[in-house]
């Protein structure tokens, strides 16, 4: 522990910046619960009866919490890291066992007066802690297959292990350390394989259907299979880096899907994706054929993706299918299969009208109708976005969204400073977390992405989430701010 | 890979988050900025405009007597996703209905044909206008009925059994009225006659609402804004009728069992003192749940009761239009004063005769008023036709004519404040022009002899009760008239400009003495003797108008008292021959009915008989 003189020199040496979002967000997020939980029986905010009232109790903790952590030093973490891990991972696993069901899942422990904890919300840090100390070793290149293995590790057995809390959504935040990795050398054409399974899927499903006007031809098919070429080809020139082998892919693969096109069109019509089909694995056995003249498993790897991407229409539906229920309908709710309006299209449509109710400037603070209504499921906690759309209208909402940009881009520059690796990847493992947290929350809540019920950090009501955003951050604000200490 | 390349990637996940954040914005401005359909839905899901009714306003006649007024009913109102768990026997025990019937009529709410506008979520009607006896039966016990709701309405009530035609009824707005005004909606009440109907914006006062927050779960959580949006009601405004109710119940008295009509009119001010329609009705038929029957009884009645002939009848008016005919003729110089014109029982023209009945001959024009001599009217509407001098064409001459009538209150409607009022019928020259069209010669072919008998109100002349009684009330006043109009004042409002319109006549003031001299000689020892009395100076013209439906109709039109008249009158009866048999003598017993505000006992038994003097319209049916 650090005393006496040095304080001053913490506190000096603390990034301010990022400070003052955590409080102006933290502060925002009061007004947002305050409008989301107003009640007409008790319209008092501060009465501790109500989510208001308590998410102030949940507010001052975590300000004291955190000024706790900045006494704490960054050598404890290092030390400790591992230790904390495996008690977070025993936790989780007691947790599956020992937590009774909340609506489904087995997450939260009870511990008495009425209080309950999340575990999950607090294995996060312990996860980028250990890794961080896991990839900070002497000799560790995540270059080689088994320490790359070794360190998704870390994160896929919590994520294993909240699943079997049922609680899926928490689960594939921790997805969110591939990001981490690829910051750490991991390549991005694995980033890039994902963002195209992704497209591929969403397109697939989207219009897996609906025809070509006048063609027998499926919009869904087409679509992906033109994708899997031209990202085949892309993917060629950026890895392969050889022009000649591009241009052969782009002429010969594109060019002769475009005629094919043009002639179903015009003259006969036929159904071309049989052709598109033979073009994409044609690339493949050129990309193979390339591989072995060149000795190059780049090109071989590229085959492969090739392949996956002209098998993903005809495996997307199978996919579906394997999903829950309740995810599965969320999904295609969300692609625009189905219209359910009272449903599993409920909260969203509630949430979009909420949302689109508020014009440029809202309807006022406490003036929303819909979220006092309480017309939007979950509005305290994962649909907290919709009161500020509803009552700031979209000043406020953009507002929120600027800041927490500012905040993240703010959190992804000191991560790129610190000076040693568990620092570096601790950094990018907090950016990452919270981008993740807004992308699927706030998309959500504007159909942009599935329900996952994740929190909004800061805004969504709860003193679990509260405070592990809270210890997530304000760790590595000590570390951040030491290595100022140590350059003096 | 080197560490300044992976240093680079930090970009790579910042752009990431901008483009995230960009893209959530421009969703943000779509769902907020670009669409108003989430208001309206935010709107549909919150807020629950609550209506709260204004009482219709009350009508009264010119006397202070309470015509029409307001009594509370009761509708059954029911929330069909609320009604789970009600005991159907008890409900129906308490209500009187059979359970076969309720499920019926659960049936008809919940299908969209026959109720297009139904929702589960809303109250429907489940059953209309229940008498209070029932209601407070149903009460005691609601609590026990989940999903039903009472709603408080009123029904119109009529104190007494006449004057249906002017006060009209209230219903349920048709879908064609909620279309059209949006003030309306479905099951909204609507005047649908009568002053009901074209005071309806006066009467009906101004809804209001209560915006109401209603949650997820359909549960009122209170006003919205405090009920900042909240509106009262305004009660409508009360109307007083310038009709008298005494001098309309003896008219309706009257003409029981007669067709026909009687308009008075008060000619200083153009206020209609009474509107008898016959048949009429009793307006308390139609009062509550019985309209709809009633209303289809009435309107397979080949005698049309529902009809109102004073403003809607229009007839022939026979020698009553002479005095028009006399003014037209002094005002262009196509006759003196002392003009004579003979008569050999009727207007004969080189073989063409206009037949007349026995009186002296020639005769000047008081005396030609006084016996209604069809020859003198026939020579001067000839000679004002043929009159090349005044006149160039035979057109000019009639379009002259036209003029005067229209300038009388003729050929276009007046502008009463009821609905539905005619215009009845005064030809022009291009109607003649294409009447009489000779093909061979391609021209119009026809002259003063073609047109002579609607010098005499027939012919092609058609005119309503209400003009007839309006020509008497412009005589009365000598040559001007007020817009006639049953309203005499709107409580807290006013009448129309249009209603307080004089009306100058193309004539002036000194020729109607003329006319005023020959109907007080027509009294005194013309065609309307029966009409004299011995308390003031009534004038009077007698028409027997000849018509295709059979017997002649009988009409008379007077005022009195000659020189201070206070009432104007048209008295009209299908079929009833002579206008000395029946018009005469109903016009002179209303006249001193109105003026002496009673009836002296000899006329008293005089009305009597007449009330019972039915005449037969066999042949209608």
């Amino acid at each position: 522990m650090e005393t006496g003189s040095n304080n001053k020199g913490i506190f000096l040496s603390l990034d301010w910046v990022t400070i003052v979002f955590y409080l102006v967000l933290l502060v925002w997020g009061w007004f947002s619960v305050c409008g989301a939980s107003y009640s007409f029986e008790n319209p008092d905010l501060f009465s501790f009866e109500e989510f208001s009232g308590k998410q102030l109790v949940w507010i001052g903790s975590s300000v004291f919490l955190a000024v706790i952590l900045l006494f704490v030093e960054k050598r404890f973490y290092e030390i400790s890291a591992y230790f904390l891990y495996v008690a977070m991972m025993l936790l989780l696993v007691v947790t599956i066992f020992i937590a009774p069901d909340t609506k489904g899942s087995h997450s939260w422990i009870p511990l008495g007066a009425g209080i309950k904890l999340q575990p999950a919300e607090f294995a996060k840090f312990t996860v980028a802690l250990a890794m961080g100390k896991f990839m900070s070793r002497y000799g560790f290149y995540l270059s080689k297959p088994k320490n790359f293995i070794a360190t998704c590790a870390f994160f896929i057995v919590p994520m294993l292990l909240i699943v079997l809390q049922k609680e899926t959504g928490t689960a594939l935040v921790y997805l969110t350390f591939f990001l981490v990795l690829y910051r750490e050398g991991m390549t991005g054409s694995l980033l890039f394989t994902a963002f195209a399974a992704v497209v591929y899927f969403v397109v697939g499903v989207r219009y897996g259907d609906v025809m070509i006007e006048n063609m027998p031809v499926v919009i869904g098919e087409f679509a992906v299979l033109l994708l899997a070429q031209l990202f085949t080809t892309a993917m060629t020139q950026v890895y392969g880096n050889r022009w000649h082998d591009t241009r052969i892919m782009l002429y010969g693969g594109v060019g002769l899907s475009l005629l094919a096109f043009l002639f179903s069109k015009f003259v006969i019509p036929f159904n071309l994706c049989w052709i598109l089909l033979g073009i994409v694995v044609l690339q493949a056995g050129f990309l193979i054929w390339l591989s072995i003249q060149r000795q190059s498993w780049r090109h071989a790897l590229i085959a492969v993706f090739a392949l996956f991407s002209a098998s993903m229409f005809y495996v997307c539906d199978t996919i579906l299918e394997h999903l829950d229920d309740h995810q599965r309908v969320r999904i295609e709710v969300l692609l625009g299969k189905r219209d359910d309006l009272r449903g599993a299209g409920y909260n969203v449509n509630q949430a979009k009208i909420a949302i689109g109710s508020g014009g440029v400037t809202g309807k006022g603070f406490l003036n929303g109708t819909q979220t006092k209504l309480k017309y939007v499921p979950e509005q305290n906690t994962d649909f907290i976005f919709c009161t500020v759309g509803e009552e700031e209208g979209f000043v406020g909402a953009t507002g929120v969204l600027v800041c927490y940009l500012i905040f993240i881009l703010r959190l992804l520059k000191l991560s790129e400073r610190q000076p040693d690796t568990l620092g570096r990847v601790y950094g990018y493992s907090v950016s990452c977390i919270f981008l993740f947290h807004l992308f699927i929350n706030v998309g959500m809540v504007l159909g942009l992405t599935p329900v996952i019920g994740i929190p909004l950090p800061f805004f969504s009501y709860g003193g679990s989430s509260l405070w592990g955003f809270t210890i997530l951050l304000f760790i590595f604000l000590r570390m951040d701010a030491e290595r100022n200490l140590k350059r003096q | 890979m080197s560490n300044n390349i992976l240093e680079n990637r930090r970009y790579v996940l910042s752009s990431i988050a901008v483009i995230i954040v960009v893209a959530y914005v421009a969703r943000l401005a779509f769902l907020q900025l670009m669409s108003a359909d989430y208001k309206e839905s935010a709107d549909n899901n919150a807020f629950y405009n609550n209506v709260l009714y204004p009482s219709r306003g009350t009508i009264y006649d010119r006397n202070g007597k309470m015509l029409v007024y307001n009594q509370p009913a009761y509708d059954l109102m029911v929330v069909t996703n609320e009604l789970d768990g009600l005991d159907t026997l008890d409900f129906c025990r308490t209500l009187g209905i059979t359970p076969d019937w309720f499920e019926q009529r659960l049936a008809q709410i919940r299908d969209l044909n026959k109720n297009p506008g139904y929702s589960s979520y809303t109250q429907q009607v489940f059953m209309t206008q229940m008498p209070a006896a029932d209601y407070s039966v149903l009460q005691e016990k609601m609590f026990r009925y989940r999903g039903f709701y009472i709603r408080r309405r009123t029904v119109r009530k009529y104190t007494y059994p006449y004057l249906a035609h002017v006060l009209g009824d209230v219903a349920e707005v048709s879908q064609f009225d909620v279309d059209n005004d949006p003030y309306y909606q479905s099951g909204d009440y609507i005047g649908k006659q009568g002053v009901e109907r074209s005071y309806e914006t006066d009467l009906r006062g101004v809804k209001g609402v209560e915006v109401l927050l209603r949650d997820a779960r359909g549960r009122i959580q209170g006003h919205y804004k405090n009920g900042q949006r909240d509106r009262k009601p305004v009660p409508g405004r009360d109307l007083t009728l310038s009709i008298d109710l005494d001098l309309q119940a003896l008219g309706e008295r009257l003409m029981e069992g007669k067709l026909g009509a009687i308009v008075a009119i008060e000619p200083k001010t153009g206020e209609v003192l009474c509107m008898v329609s016959s048949p009429t009705y009793d307006p308390r038929l139609l009062e509550g749940k019985e309209r709809g029957k009633q209303m289809i009884e009435m309107g397979k009645d080949p005698l049309k009761p529902l009809l109102n002939r004073a403003v809607m009848g229009t007839y022939p008016p026979g020698s009553t239009f002479k005095p028009s005919q006399a003014l037209t003729f002094l005002q262009e110089g196509i006759i003196t004063p002392q003009t004579a014109y003979p008569c050999a029982r009727g207007f004969r023209v080189s073989g063409f005769k206009m037949g007349c009945h026995g009186h002296p001959a020639p005769l000047p024009l008081i005396p030609a008023i006084a016996t209604s001599c069809n020859g003198y009217f026939g020579w001067g509407l000839y000679h004002m036709l043929n009159n090349r001098t005044k006149y160039k064409t035979i057109q000019d001459a009639l379009t002259t004519w036209k003029d005067y009538m229209v300038s009388m209150g003729f050929g276009y409607k007046l502008g009463i404040d009821l609905p539905s009022e005619l215009r009845g019928l005064i030809p022009n020259a291009p109607y003649y022009d294409k009447a009489h069209f000779d093909k061979k010669n391609n021209k119009p072919n026809w002259n003063a002899i073609s047109v002579i008998s609607i010098s005499i109100g027939q012919g092609e002349v058609l005119l309503t009760p209400l003009q007839i009684a309006n020509l008497s009330a412009t005589i009365a006043n000598r040559g001007y008239y007020i817009t006639p109009h049953v309203v005499k004042e709107v409580k807290g409002g006013s009448l129309a400009d249009s209603l307080l319109v004089k009306h100058t006549t193309k004539v002036s003031p000194e020729y109607y003495e003329y006319v005023v001299d020959g109907m007080r000689k027509a009294v005194l020892g013309g065609t309307c003797k029966g009409a004299n009395n011995p308390w003031f100076e009534t004038c009077g013209k007698t028409g027997t108008a000849q018509n295709p439906h059979g017997q002649d109709h009988s009409a008379f039109m007077g005022f009195a008292p000659k020189d201070d008249p206070q009432i104007a009158i048209c008295v009209y009866v299908e079929n009833g021959k002579w206008g000395a048999t029946f018009g005469v003598p109903i016009g002179a017993l209303m006249i001193e009915q109105y003026i002496n505000g009673h009836l002296s006992p000899a006329s008293e038994a005089k009305a009597t008989a007449f009330q019972n003097r039915h005449i037969s319209y066999g042949n209608r049916k």
